[in-house]
């Protein structure tokens, strides 16, 4: 077995037990909401229309969109019912991939029941309430029983749609198959999202037939048929989940990172660092950029990288730049005052957002600055992460330099990347301690007018953890010890296509 | 006053701008056979599912064995009456015994009783006990109806409504199945309401012909009664066709009679 094959066969305990944990509640969950939602409407016309347009609405917003919008949701309730109660609840993980799931699931289980239920032949209906049946008995002894084998398509569909959609429970904190897909598209790790893909895919399909064979014992009326489905449903489910008691427990510690490379690396060294202290530790990987500084305030993460020039723009909404170390300082005193979180300290390197181009197109070019490439941006192409556009980091750059593009395309950063090789960019806004800037042969812009801020990279604490002496001493030792070369080289050996290195390796040859 | 099974009083029931039924009175004495006809809409099947709650009429109140039909809850009144109707209904996901059983079972009868009940049944519909086991899919239509028969008198009703219980029946099957219901009606001394089309059938079976027209009673009495005394048109029509039917066929059977 390869060694990436085999490290993805190693977590895959872990994350199918999620994975199935998570789709098997959002299934029964939306089941349990469903079926009476759909008996209501089969009764009510009025009723019907309504339940089944909000139900066809929600499958029409994008599911990672639904997953995403749960978490500020989730967070105000939270916050609520801590003023009011004085608990709150985790807004990051298993909830809000729950809640979206569910969601999700509704649809064909509501359509299916409703038709079902309202296509039970009028004659048995009339003789149900014939022979003296309550409402209640027509429903369960006639109706239902009648109209199961097209729930049951419902159900199916339902089932697969979930367990895809589960997958992308992982940006919002939820560990999933979907971890195998989102770090394996950010490390340009096939294996790993191909082998996601195929656990999903396999999941979804032993799932549908074992339901396919309860709807085929229910219209066949064969009770042993649908018992062995429901069965094998069952200790599928416990043997799945079952490694989540071991799992499960939270540790002690909880290491984030965004959904890059590089974070996961530090992610990796951090806790290291902390197992090798002897505390226990759980790590929240692939968090989208904005999700992981509120989960950090609110105490769902303990301690994760981010960058002065990210927090300064986007949490504190500065648009000045009063230089490198006025920007750090400001940004210790003003979270702490504001949200109570630490800023540890830097670990000696930036990421910035910087303009990357080709060396040779550049010197062809004659662009050595940004204001160079304002002159010729009418005869360029510029390629982007998918956020950058959107950044006030972008919006005080063109306000400085004035970028008149002749087109503005939006990648991920893998295939930013590539293309900038293929040519179908001509300069992007790549990151300063990205390996492959040394790697692809690419010149960084310089920034005459200072329009962009400085992007040290700082370690994070979050409020409940700010007096953990432990925590403190052991990550202390990471500030100013990790020059830009090092850190581009790690990141190297895990984005490279051959010989790659897990996070984890690469971080331990950063720490030696 | 006579004891009744069935007093309907100025009952009325109309559908928007259509008057089902305009006013009906009619009081079934306990053993009667009472066939209800009419031309199509005339409201007799209106007339028949006043009296199980299938219907609920708009003003007039029923009496069902003397009780305000009203004032029981409606699922407990149909217990205590059978109920057959053309299409049967018998419930597919169920095998012929336990579509018999069901009203003993929502009366909570025990296992024991029930089971008795349904062979008891299945031998009084002259159905082989071994039929107990089928879906209702296997049987023939007249089985089906036999099966029908055979449920609503589960619960040993002391009325029974049947809707044109026979009517999409072949000829020698419907014939059959009407003789042996007659029989079963006066062998348990039942009380039954009959809606039916078909004169001749009503002519047959029935000891009492109640004639429906536009929502009213227009004739009521005894076949011969009702054949000497009825002066309205469309009754003599009604009543005329048998004998004509029953005349033709004798000419054109050619003295086999």
């Amino acid at each position: 077995m390869s060694p990436q094959l085999a490290a993805a066969w190693a977590l895959l305990p872990e994350y199918l037990a999620w994975h199935v944990m998570l789709s098997a509640s959002a299934l029964a969950l939306g089941l349990v909401i469903s079926l009476p939602l759909a008996v209501a409407a089969s009764r009510s016309p009025r009723l019907r229309w309504p339940v089944l347009a909000f139900a066809g609405l929600i499958q029409t917003i994008p599911s990672l969109a639904l997953l995403a919008l749960f978490y500020p949701l989730l967070l105000a309730i939270s916050a609520l019912s801590l003023s009011l109660t004085g608990h709150g609840f985790s807004a990051l993980g298993f909830l809000p991939s729950l809640l979206a799931l569910t969601l999700y699931s509704m649809l064909p289980i509501l359509r299916t029941a409703t038709t079902g239920i309202l296509g039970v032949d009028r004659a048995v209906r009339e003789a149900a309430d014939g022979v003296g049946m309550t409402a209640r008995q027509k429903l369960f002894q006639v109706e239902l029983p009648l109209a199961m084998p097209v729930i049951m398509a419902g159900v199916r569909t339902a089932a697969v749609w979930t367990i895809g959609a589960a997958t992308l429970s992982t940006p919002v904190g939820q560990t999933s198959l979907g971890n195998y897909i989102f770090a394996g598209l950010q490390t340009e790790n096939w294996v790993g999202v191909l082998f996601g893909c195929a656990a999903s895919a396999a999941l979804a399909m032993t799932a549908d037939q074992l339901l396919g064979l309860i709807e085929t014992g229910a219209a066949r009326r064969d009770r042993r048929l649908m018992i062995a489905g429901a069965a094998g449903l069952a200790v599928g489910v416990v043997i799945a989940i079952l490694p989540l008691a071991s799992f499960g427990k939270p540790g002690s510690y909880v290491v984030g990172a965004k959904n890059f490379s590089e974070q996961y690396i530090l992610a990796e060294l951090m806790a290291d660092r902390l197992e090798r202290a002897g505390a226990s530790v759980s790590r929240k990987e692939d968090l989208g950029s904005a999700v992981a500084y509120r989960a950090l305030a609110a105490g769902e993460l303990d301690v994760y990288v981010d960058y002065t020039g990210t927090l300064w723009t986007n949490v504190l909404n500065r648009q000045d730049n009063p230089g490198r170390q006025a920007v750090l300082e400001g940004l210790t005193t003003e979270l702490k005052t504001r949200d109570g979180v630490t800023v540890l300290g830097s670990l000696g390197f930036e990421n910035a957002y910087a303009f990357a181009m080709k060396a040779d197109r550049a010197r062809a070019l004659g662009i050595v600055s940004l204001a160079d490439l304002a002159r010729e941006a009418p005869k360029l192409t510029l390629g982007t992460d998918i956020e950058f556009l959107s950044r006030p980091e972008w919006k005080a750059v063109d306000a400085a330099y004035g970028f008149h593009f002749r087109a503005q395309r939006s990648f991920q950063p893998t295939f930013m990347y590539r293309a900038l090789s293929g040519g179908e960019a001509d300069v992007i806004s790549a990151f300063s301690s990205d390996g492959r800037i040394a790697a692809d042969r690419l010149v960084v812009l310089t920034d005459p007018k200072g329009a962009l801020p400085p992007y040290d990279a700082v370690i994070l604490v979050s409020p409940r953890r700010a007096s953990d002496q432990r925590l403190i001493a052991t990550l202390k030792p990471l500030v100013g010890s990790i020059p830009v070369g090092a850190m581009q080289a790690a990141n190297y050996s895990v984005d490279r296509d051959t010989a790659k290195a897990s996070p984890a390796e690469a971080a331990r040859g950063l720490a030696k | 006053m006579a004891p009744t099974a069935i007093e309907l009083s100025s009952i009325e029931k109309r559908y928007g701008a259509h008057a089902a039924l305009a006013g009906v009175s009619l009081a079934i004495a306990p053993g009667e056979f009472v066939a209800l006809v009419g031309p199509s809409g005339s409201g007799k099947t209106t007339l028949l599912k006043t009296i199980n709650g299938l219907v609920t009429p708009g003003a007039g109140t029923v009496r069902v064995m003397g009780e305000d039909a009203g004032a029981v809850p409606v699922h407990l009144l149909r217990r205590r009456i059978g109920y057959v109707f053309q299409e049967i209904g018998l419930f597919p996901h169920l095998t012929v015994a336990e579509n018999i059983a069901i009203t003993p079972k929502l009366l909570g009868w025990t296992q024991e009783r029930i089971a008795a009940r349904v062979s008891n049944l299945l031998r009084l519909v002259d159905l082989p006990a071994e039929m107990g086991a089928r879906l209702p899919a296997a049987l023939s239509g007249g089985q089906r109806q036999r099966v029908g028969v055979a449920r609503a008198l589960a619960a040993e009703p002391k009325i029974m409504l049947m809707d044109e219980p026979f009517g999409a029946l072949d000829p020698v099957t419907r014939d059959q199945l009407g003789t042996d219901y007659r029989a079963l009606h006066d062998q348990l001394s039942l009380t039954t309401v009959m809606v039916t089309h078909d004169m001749s059938e009503a002519v047959l079976l029935a000891d009492r012909i109640v004639v429906l027209k536009a929502g009213v009673i227009v004739a009521d009495g005894g076949p011969t009664e009702l054949s000497r005394q009825s002066q309205d048109p469309d009754v003599r029509a009604l009543l005329d066709a048998p004998k004509r039917q029953a005349q033709r066929l004798a000419e054109r059977l050619g003295g086999a009679a």
